[in-house]
């Protein structure tokens, strides 16, 4: 009996008290990096990769298992522009703002994104379809101007075009939600 | 693994790639992925497959080939054939009727006589395009390693620095200070670890040589920094790369694991007693984290503040100890110097700037792509010869250089030779390599409001001047956009732009000012014309600064 206690009460300490499983991944990265106080930034990374942000709680849960402040952990998490402390919405537009894009008129693209949609960059549009964001340079000068739309590089992108991709991705229904009208229907 | 046996393997390689009538090259750089060299390639590879073609006839994805405008590019290295704008199409004509029936596909060959690729000098880039990026047997029947073993059992550590300083190579990350004297300062400096560390968090937006390095030929950046280690004695490496290259980073692993595996990294490198390994780190979108004290920072887990220096990293760099940090390129630069010796380099380039550059050209150009180009050549000769000058009906305007820390370049200057010094004293700066051409429908204003916003954006807070003063200034920009502004605003920006560059803490602070100081200079009468008349001013109200954005 006693040993199986000890397990048990073990099991119950190292897994988190959600019970969520996407723990056990981030534990496995830290003990990679043996909990090291400097591979800070590479256990974020991992946690980004698998919660898709960071929220506070995860923050937290992070500071614990390494051993620093919390102060610390913040501070990192809200230097680095990688790290998203919010979620972002279901498609997200990133627009280079490297400098061959801006001679090239990101700007434009920018604005009247912008002015049709009603969302800035940085944020999300209010049905949370599409978020805006912009990035310093993609690499991919010699097609600029240039957009990243969920992971798909798009070259020499004008107005009409950019603004036509973005209502594509606010018009397409997710694909759960398809499925669900189709039985209705 | 011992010299005999690298030999043995280069020459298995060379024997294998003999043996192949046909080789297809696609480039798998990220510029040509974004336009869809996937499809590309894997309708290659399904039309050699279907002409069973697979005994003589090999598909390969190679690193950056230069003329990234044009791409997909597919070359067919056998007949040296480049093709440009490649589509799906095409690549099944190439395999059909190129290679079958020796016909060439006319419409899409690229004239590679043009001087875009005639006037290039290539060192770094040399294996960009030409070797399977992925694979570390063709980077050794290039002559790859070759450097690493020539110094390890030939050459004492004081013999390689010693190479290195008198081949006059300087740093390639923009500030130009002698690798070889870095790396002796390393050597003599007290520490019992020391550590090389290579900067690949090239944030300069509109640059992307070091990615293409990293992406078409990692093995080289391994081999300089191993060289590196041996020289100043460090048993550890470490690659910072920024995370917004995916790409670069993938090729990295897996060429630091190729490398490991047959003992060109890790312990007793080929059968000597010198151990080296290298790690990667990743960054997370700072610019200011290329900032060598910053990146130290970074690579230690901590947000990536700059400190003051003294002390270098040289003498107390990642924890505490002597580092050396030296650009992608810089490491690039290292394994020809020890095949060729030091003579061979210095003779390329003008007095004081020795060797090659790559440069990104970008921007309003018809040529976009990556170049490389000896040392002292002329400005006018990258943009008009090899960059083809600007696109039809449009007048050149200006270069810019250096990124948000540089400066632009009228027309006037172009036929400054592109070194070091020459920069500096037109008020610009080498910088990591990003090209930008404007034309007359850029507005210099704007443009100076831009890399400013960049600027402001990027300061990391821990200084006054940068982190309040370029916010000052990019306020008073946009004021003077905005045709709000008036004389004394345009003064207070001069003050403001010496105040900042004078009394910032680093780099990225003390660079920030360039590109309004530079535009002031060649374009002022963009910015006079903006500004308010002086009766409507003291008629009107006077509006502060918005700081809206």
């Amino acid at each position: 009996m006693l040993p199986n206690m000890s397990l048990q009460e073990k099991s119950q300490k190292t897994a988190h008290p959600s019970g969520d499983n996407r723990f056990k991944l981030l534990d496995r990265a830290i003990t990679k990096h043996q909990g090291r106080g400097d591979s800070l930034i590479e256990i974020l990374h991992v946690a980004q990769g698998i919660f898709g942000y960071l929220e506070n709680d995860l923050l937290i849960y992070v500071a614990h298992a390494i051993k620093l402040p919390i102060s610390r952990v913040y501070g990192v998490a809200t230097f680095y522009h990688f790290f998203n402390l919010k979620p972002n919405g279901e498609h997200t537009f990133v627009l280079c703002m490297g400098t061959a894009c801006y001679v090239k008129g990101a700007e434009q693209i920018q604005n009247a994104l912008e002015e049709h949609h009603h969302c800035k960059f940085g944020q999300t549009t209010k049905d949370n379809k599409v978020s805006f964001i912009t990035a310093r340079c993609v690499g991919s000068c010699g097609l600029a101007p240039v957009a990243v739309l969920d992971n798909a590089v798009v070259g020499k992108l004008t107005r009409d075009e950019s603004i036509k991709r973005v209502e594509q991705m606010r018009n397409s229904v997710k694909a759960t939600e398809q499925t669900v009208q189709e039985v209705v229907v | 693994m011992t010299i005999e046996d690298l030999q043995e393997l280069s020459e298995q390689e060379q024997q294998r790639q003999s043996e192949k009538k046909h080789r297809i090259l696609y480039c798998s750089a990220a510029g040509c992925v974004s336009c869809g060299s996937d499809n590309v390639s894997a309708m290659l590879k399904t039309k050699v497959k279907e002409h069973t073609l697979e005994k003589e006839c090999e598909v390969i994805g190679t690193g950056c080939m230069g003329l990234c405008g044009e791409g997909p590019l597919v070359k067919v290295q056998s007949d040296n054939i480049l093709y440009q704008n490649v589509d799906e199409v095409t690549a099944s004509q190439i395999v059909e009727s190129h290679i079958l029936n020796g016909k060439r596909v006319e419409k899409n060959i690229c004239d590679t006589s043009a001087p875009f690729f005639a006037s290039q000098t290539k060192i770094v880039l040399e294996n960009c395009g030409r070797i399977n990026s992925e694979s570390i047997d063709e980077y050794v029947a290039a002559l790859g390693y070759e450097a690493l073993g020539k110094a390890l059992t030939e050459m004492q550590p004081h013999d390689v620095i010693e190479e290195i300083r008198k081949s006059g190579l300087r740093g390639r990350g923009g500030a130009g200070y002698s690798t070889g004297l870095k790396w002796g300062i390393v050597r003599k400096a007290h520490g019992e670890q020391k550590y090389i560390v290579c900067n690949a968090d090239e944030g300069d937006p509109g640059a992307f040589m070091d990615r293409s390095v990293l992406e078409g030929d990692p093995h080289r950046v391994l081999e300089g920094m191993a060289i590196a280690g041996y020289a100043v004695g460090a048993s550890q490496g470490y690659v910072y790369c920024r995370a917004e290259y995916p790409l670069a980073i993938e090729r990295l692993k897996l060429a630091i694991k190729q490398a490991e595996k047959i003992g060109l990294l890790g312990n007793r490198i080929l059968e000597s007693q010198f151990n080296f390994r290298i790690d990667i780190r990743i960054g997370a979108g700072a610019f200011v984290c290329g900032e060598e004290t910053a990146l130290i920072a970074s690579i230690e887990g901590r947000r990536g503040n700059p400190r003051t220096r003294p002390p270098y990293p040289s003498e107390k760099g990642l924890w505490g100890m002597p580092t050396v940090i030296n650009n992608v390129e810089t490491f690039a630069n290292v394994a020809p110097i020890i095949r060729n010796g030091s003579d061979w380099f210095s003779k390329i380039g003008t007095e004081k700037s020795k060797g090659t550059k790559v440069f990104a050209l970008a921007g309003n150009i018809r040529n976009t792509g990556l170049i490389e180009v000896p040392m002292g050549i002329p400005l006018r000769k990258i943009i008009f010869d090899i960059g083809g000058g600007t696109p039809e009906g449009q007048e050149f305007k200006a270069a810019q250089t250096g990124g948000p820390s540089g400066g632009c370049i009228p027309n006037e200057h172009l036929d400054l030779p592109v070194d070091y010094e020459s920069l500096l004293a037109v008020g610009s700066f080498m910088g990591s390599g990003g090209l930008i051409v404007m034309d007359s429908t850029s507005r210099m204003v704007d443009v100076a409001k831009f890399f400013m916003q960049f600027c402001m954006d990027e300061s990391c807070g821990k200084c006054i001047p940068c982190r309040v003063g370029t916010r000052h200034i990019y306020g008073l920009l946009d004021k003077i956009s905005k045709k709000k502004a008036t004389q004394d605003d345009l003064t207070l920006l001069e003050e403001l732009c010496v105040m900042v560059k004078e009394t910032s803490l680093c780099g990225l602070g003390q660079g920030a000012p360039n590109p309004v100081i530079s535009t002031l200079r060649f374009f002022r009468h963009e910015y006079e014309q903006l500004l308010q008349p002086v009766e409507t001013y003291l008629g009107g109200e006077v509006e502060v600064a918005d700081f809206e954005k």
